[in-house]
């Protein structure tokens, strides 16, 4: 296979970070909502940490991103 | 559309400079390190000014930023972090406004934070503060950080794990803040192409353009969100490597 070509399945290939990332986020704001609803008057001490565990889901599929454009541009 | 997505990444030198054959050259990232600083500075020095009993507006936003990163230090490597708040409070305040200006339109904003060897740099600053922390405080018990309360068949196992996750730190803090900025910068170049080719091509699918128009607005505010978020997330993590090196395990 040509070089350039395996190059582009490659990157496109470590977009697949993202099914991780999405199922992570769906983890993170599912369960929140979950127990906010179960015990409203807690939900609002929480909000940092759902901020930061979403902030962290995020990145995981960011990862895959970069790798993409280590194999696009490095 | 000429200009690519990258385009907005590029450094070049304002005042090329070489001693030694190394190249020193001021470049517009210098010059944005420079805005962020001076302007974190100048916002300081006016807010603390007046010094008022019932504070002002100015006033009110440096004392909140202050309380929460007080607060933030205090709830997670507890009163014994508060030592480290002028570094934390100067990295969390530059992560956030090289964050914040690299998201104003207009200018060619350069965000600092979008090249990974500042945020390197930054994170192994709080690596190396760590370690050096730890040493000076438990001396060679620091090592108790590798090993955790398990029995000891375990240990062989998890002593590496500890080791290499201790050792892959700065790598993910910087590399979590880099990707951030890089992605969402990239996100609202591509969407901000999409509303011009499409104005471009006449016709229906000019009136098609304010779909993308209406998705780089949420974006948007969803970069803002994320810029916070980010220099949040960074101060966070350097509080609780801290909170590792000041008490080991026994919280």
């Amino acid at each position: 296979m040509d070089v350039e070509a395996a190059r582009f399945i490659g990157a496109g290939l470590a977009t697949m970070a993202l099914i991780g990332a999405g199922i992570g986020i769906g983890t993170v704001f599912g369960n929140f909502l979950a127990g906010a609803l179960r015990n409203p008057g807690a939900a609002a001490g929480q909000t940092t940490n759902l901020l930061l565990g979403f902030a962290l889901c995020e990145a995981t599929g960011l990862f895959g991103l970069v790798v993409a454009l280590i194999i696009l541009f490095g | 559309m000429a200009a690519g997505p990258m385009e907005q990444f590029e450094i070049h030198p304002i005042v090329p400079l070489e001693i030694g054959g190394i190249d020193i050259s001021f470049t517009n990232s210098s010059l944005w390190m420079c805005i962020v600083v001076g302007s974190i500075s100048l916002f300081l020095m006016v807010a603390a000014s007046s010094r008022a009993v019932v504070p002002g507006r100015l006033q009110s936003i440096a004392e909140l930023s202050y309380n929460f990163v007080a607060d933030m230090i205090r709830s997670s490597a507890g009163s014994a972090g508060l030592k480290f708040f002028p570094f934390i409070y100067a990295l969390f305040l530059f992560v956030l406004m090289a964050n914040l200006f690299g998201l104003v339109p207009f200018i060619h904003a350069f965000t600092v934070t979008s090249h990974i060897i500042v945020t390197l740099a930054l994170a192994l600053s709080v690596f190396l503060l760590v370690i050096l922390v730890g040493v000076f405080k438990h001396g060679f018990r620091f090592l108790k950080l590798f090993v955790p309360d398990v029995p000891w068949i375990m240990l062989p196992l998890l002593v590496p794990i500890e080791v290499i996750s201790f050792l892959s730190r700065p790598l993910s803090l910087s590399v979590r803040l880099f990707a951030n900025m890089l992605a969402g910068h990239i996100m609202l170049s591509v969407f901000g192409g999409f509303v011009v080719s499409l104005a471009a091509a006449g016709g229906a699918l000019s009136v098609l353009s304010i779909a993308p128009l209406l998705a780089i607005i949420g974006v948007s505010a969803l970069e803002f969100l994320v810029a916070f978020l980010q220099a949040y997330v960074f101060a966070i993590l350097t509080c609780i490597y801290l909170n590792d090196a000041l008490h080991l395990h026994d919280h």
